[in-house]
């Protein structure tokens, strides 16, 4: 039956039309700019690549875009759960306002996050004053790096794993404990590997859009070379110096990152759909 | 519907604990920024917001903001549609490799979306050398934020119209030309309604997303204030002027954008699962 | 000539759908397309509509070559599976909807539209839903709206894919009359697609049988019932017992050792392997042996299908369990029940030999 829905769909006019203008869009506005990178670097020759993309500064920038963004996923996993859980489960006032605003994060300009994060956490911010008088550091700070990248990623998590724990059907737990599971039981043995494969998928969709963040991170990050300056602003201060290739270099080792996280993210969505029927 | 049916939920002390986490949560990451917004925004009163945001500097920003909002959105727009259209109304070869290139701008960091467009027409390229001589300048000017607008925002609209579609099926469309209509007539009379809401909330999406972006407008603006700098790069230089009381102003108008569309996309969304459970 | 369809292929990648069909269709005729999912009759239909484009043959549609015409062309009114109304658009505007995108010379005037359209939603009983809009109709009520939807542009032909799977029993069983009163009133030449034999029986004038992507059979309900050209039609129209045999001399030797003379086609056969189908009506059962060639069985199961009794039996020589069907009347009078042994006549046993698949 596959095939016959397949052609079924040949009598509709405008194919020629539609897909000449997607093609020539998206090789206009994505493919040819992104193709830049690429030409950019291929001009350079192997070694000042090499050495452009291993520098220590440019290392320790990786290191850091990749480390605080993973940490970042870790904690957007926990707390986008237990979010979706309350928000699906739960009925009580204000459900629907904090429904809402887990878009919050996808609506909010990242540089007004960003000065939001580094106020709040400024020696003498609302929240800074405790970590300052208990000697934690934030700002200026891994730390603090990984606080913005919490609240730019934790609604992929919810909005992944909200529909699916909405479709989920009363009768698999009430099942589960119609054969005698207690509460804690079907949470680990049923409700836990059904929720997995979402749980999963948004929280690599946090961490691929944590890799490559800037506007929210600069301003509590402090920039402090080799310590807390993060990937995209090493971009950023090789474009200064108008060293293009550097530049390029160093954004295309975070393209191919990026592309990869894709990848893995299709991977995992497939598993998900399988998952899932 | 699913309260009626939820009989399994969890106790009464696990529900009260959990929803104080979740609270804190909120607290600490949603509430407290922005309330930290507005109480700086008008620490020295409302004369001093109002000076702020009526700063010709700022003036100068929303207007630009608004002109780049303007111009990318209904592009994006079109293209949306033409792209979901062509994606499923047909069946071809590579079309989920079409799919994934769709969603690229949303895997590649702002920077990049910047500097991309600074390697393809800088100063410094041989075609942003040849446009300069034709007096066309692209980045560190206007054209240069709008197209790495439009990089960011691309894959908005395509991406809330194809699943859309896709459940929707043909059936409409065929119906139709059996009928008798034309190719343009099925697209404004059957499909476009069939699809308005999601289209308006894709479009507010990149609505969104084209006032707010910050990290790719600012590699290509060049931060001359009154003419290439939007909402976000004029709330950056004042922050970093120490200008904490007008940054903060108008970062206020940001949140206040966001608030509202926040409020809309969960207005919209509730007309959404009506419909697709009218599909059902 | 209604339509006149001349050796239609249609192929899917590797996959036959349609294997040269030939079949026409006088003009006011009612056909059913009947055939299990899958064997090709809903390609055939959109072939007809112009909504697929065959591999290769012709499709004429009252005197004119129609294959190459998009369907906006052909003239032809479409019911689809699931109705496929416009859900924007009220009842009133679906059904104005075909009139409304006339080219301009060609389109009545408002009122004429309007009358049209009250005119047929009157006729489809459905004058009283015209500000509704789809979804506040039922099933039934949708698939009326779909049909005049279809009438309004005057068809030359009508064309209903699945027109009743979407709906439950007893509405299925209203339209169908519904349906065929209708069509007797307007006359146009209508093919629908169906799987169920009843509905194609019931209602069509004309019955062709589609299997695999070829016809099996056509003719009126009465010929294609009683005189199934095959195996695959006679197993398609109604339940039926199977037995395997052997063609002998002149004979079929079902089970073990149950003769039953060969139909005179065969007759000349020596020796073949062969399928014997029985309906479940034409099996006779007794409490005394009427001749020598009776089965004696036991009841091993009883069944109420409505009006009917259901019964299951084992046999002599026989492996497979036999159905059959009696009266209630019968039932009572011979005080049958489970366990009880009966004799068995198989009343009207037609025999194929030869391939044939479900």
């Amino acid at each position: 039956m596959a095939s016959l829905t397949r052609k079924k769909r040949t009598i509709l006019p405008g194919f020629g039309l539609s897909m000449g203008y997607t093609v020539f869009y998206l090789s206009a506005i994505v493919i040819v700019p992104l193709s830049m990178v690429f030409l950019n670097t291929l001009h350079m020759g192997v070694q000042p690549f090499i050495n452009a993309v291993t520098s220590p500064r440019v290392l320790a920038s990786y290191k850091l875009s990749f480390s605080a963004a993973f940490f970042a996923a870790i904690f957007d996993a926990f707390a986008g759960f237990l979010v979706s859980w309350v928000l699906v489960r739960y009925r009580f006032p204000g459900r629907k306002l904090l429904d809402s605003l887990v878009d919050l994060p996808f609506a909010l300009p990242t540089a007004v996050a960003g000065i939001c994060f580094a106020t709040l956490y400024s020696p003498v911010g609302w929240l800074g004053q405790f970590a300052d008088k208990w000697h934690i550091g934030i700002i200026n700070t891994p730390t603090g790096i990984v606080i913005a990248l919490i609240f730019i990623g934790f609604p992929f998590v919810v909005r992944t794993l909200q529909p699916v724990l909405e479709e989920l059907e009363p009768e698999i737990e009430e099942s589960a404990y119609c054969l005698g599971a207690t509460r804690l039981q079907t949470f680990r043995k049923i409700l836990l590997p059904h929720l997995f494969p979402a749980l999963l998928t948004g929280a690599t969709l946090a961490f691929a859009r944590s890799i490559g963040e800037y506007g929210s991170v600069i301003f509590i990050a402090g920039n402090l070379p080799m310590k807390t300056e993060i990937a995209p602003l090493m971009i950023m201060s090789k474009l200064d110096q108008f060293d293009y290739a550097g530049a390029s270099a160093v954004a295309l080792v975070l393209l191919l990152l990026s592309f990869a996280m894709l990848l893995v993210l299709n991977g995992v969505q497939d598993w998900q759909q399988k998952a899932n029927h | 519907m699913i309260d009626n049916r939820r009989k399994n939920s969890d106790p009464a002390a696990v529900q009260v604990l959990l929803t104080i986490l979740v609270l804190l949560f909120y607290f600490s990451f949603i509430f407290l920024p922005l309330a930290l917004v507005f109480s700086q925004a008008f620490q020295k009163g409302w004369e001093i917001y109002l000076e702020a945001v009526r700063d010709p500097f700022t003036i100068e920003a929303v207007k630009l903001t608004l002109l780049t909002a303007a111009i990318v959105v209904p592009l994006n727009a079109v293209f949306g549609v033409t792209a979901a259209w062509a994606i499923t109304k047909f069946n071809f070869r590579g079309k989920s490799t079409l799919k994934t290139l769709l969603d690229l701008p949303f895997a590649v960091s702002p920077v990049i979306a910047g500097l991309i467009f600074v390697l393809l027409a800088g100063s410094r390229t041989p075609l942003g050398s040849w446009l300069g001589e034709q007096g066309i300048k692209i980045i560190f000017s206007t054209p240069g934020i709008v197209i790495a607008t439009l990089f960011v925002t691309f894959p908005f609209v395509a991406r809330e119209l194809i699943p859309l579609m896709e459940s929707q099926g043909c059936e409409e469309e065929e119906a139709a030309i059996t009928l008798g209509a034309r190719g343009w007539h099925v697209f404004w009379k059957i499909t476009l309604p069939n699809i308005r809401w999601g289209l308006l909330y894709g479009m507010i999406l990149c609505t969104a997303r084209s006032i707010g972006e910050f990290g790719a407008v600012s590699v290509v603006s060049g931060h001359i204030r009154g003419q290439t700098n939007t909402i976000p790069l004029q709330v950056e230089i004042l922050y970093s002027e120490y200008n904490f009381t007008a940054s903060f102003a108008v970062a206020s108008l940001l949140v206040f954008l966001s608030l509202i569309i926040v409020l809309i996309k969960g207005l919209i969304e509730k007309k959404f699962r009506k419909n697709s459970i009218q599909l059902q | 000539m209604g339509i006149e369809l001349l050796n239609i292929t249609k192929k899917f990648a590797a996959y036959t759908a349609l294997d040269n069909i030939s079949l026409s269709v006088a003009s006011g005729d009612l056909v059913a397309l009947l055939g299990p999912s899958g064997c090709g009759k809903t390609t055939l239909l959109r072939i007809i509509a112009g909504l697929d484009l065959p591999d290769s043959g012709k499709i004429i549609l009252e005197n004119r070559d129609t294959t190459w015409l998009p369907p906006r062309e052909k003239n032809v009114g479409f019911v689809f599976q699931h109705y496929a109304l416009f859900r924007r658009m009220n009842v009133f505007e679906n059904v104005a909807f075909g009139l409304k995108v006339l080219a301009r010379d060609k389109r009545p005037a408002k009122s004429e539209i309007k009358d049209r359209v009250e005119h047929l939603l009157k006729l489809v009983q459905m004058d009283w839903a015209m500000k509704r809009y789809p979804s506040q109709l039922s099933g039934g009520q949708r698939q009326r709206v779909a049909l005049a939807r279809a009438l309004a542009v005057n068809p030359r032909v009508l064309l209903l894919d699945e027109p009743f799977s979407a709906l439950d029993a007893k509405v299925r069983q209203e339209l169908r009359r519904w349906l065929r009163k209708l069509h007797d009133e307007i006359h146009v030449t209508s093919i629908f697609v169906t799987h169920d034999q009843e509905e194609a029986l019931e209602l069509a004038d004309r019955i062709v049988v589609i299997n695999k992507g070829r016809i099996e059979q056509q003719g009126t309900p009465q010929e294609v019932y009683d005189h199934p050209a095959n195996a695959f039609v006679y197993n398609f129209l109604g339940n039926v017992n199977v037995f395997h045999g052997r063609i002998r001399n002149g004979w079929v030797i079902l089970g073990e050792q149950h003769h039953v003379e060969a139909p005179d086609e065969l007759k000349n056969l020596e020796e073949k392997d062969g399928k014997a189908f029985v309906r479940p009506y034409e099996i006779g059962i007794s409490r005394i042996q009427s001749n020598g060639s009776d089965l004696l069985g036991t009841i091993t199961d009883v069944r109420l299908l409505g009006g009917q009794i259901g019964l299951e039996l084992e046999c002599d020589g026989f492996n497979t369990p036999i159905e059959a069907e009696i009266s209630r009347e019968l039932f009572r009078n011979l005080e049958l029940g489970r366990g009880e042994k009966v004799f068995v006549t198989l009343n009207k046993v037609k025999v194929f030999t030869g391939d044939y698949e479900i």
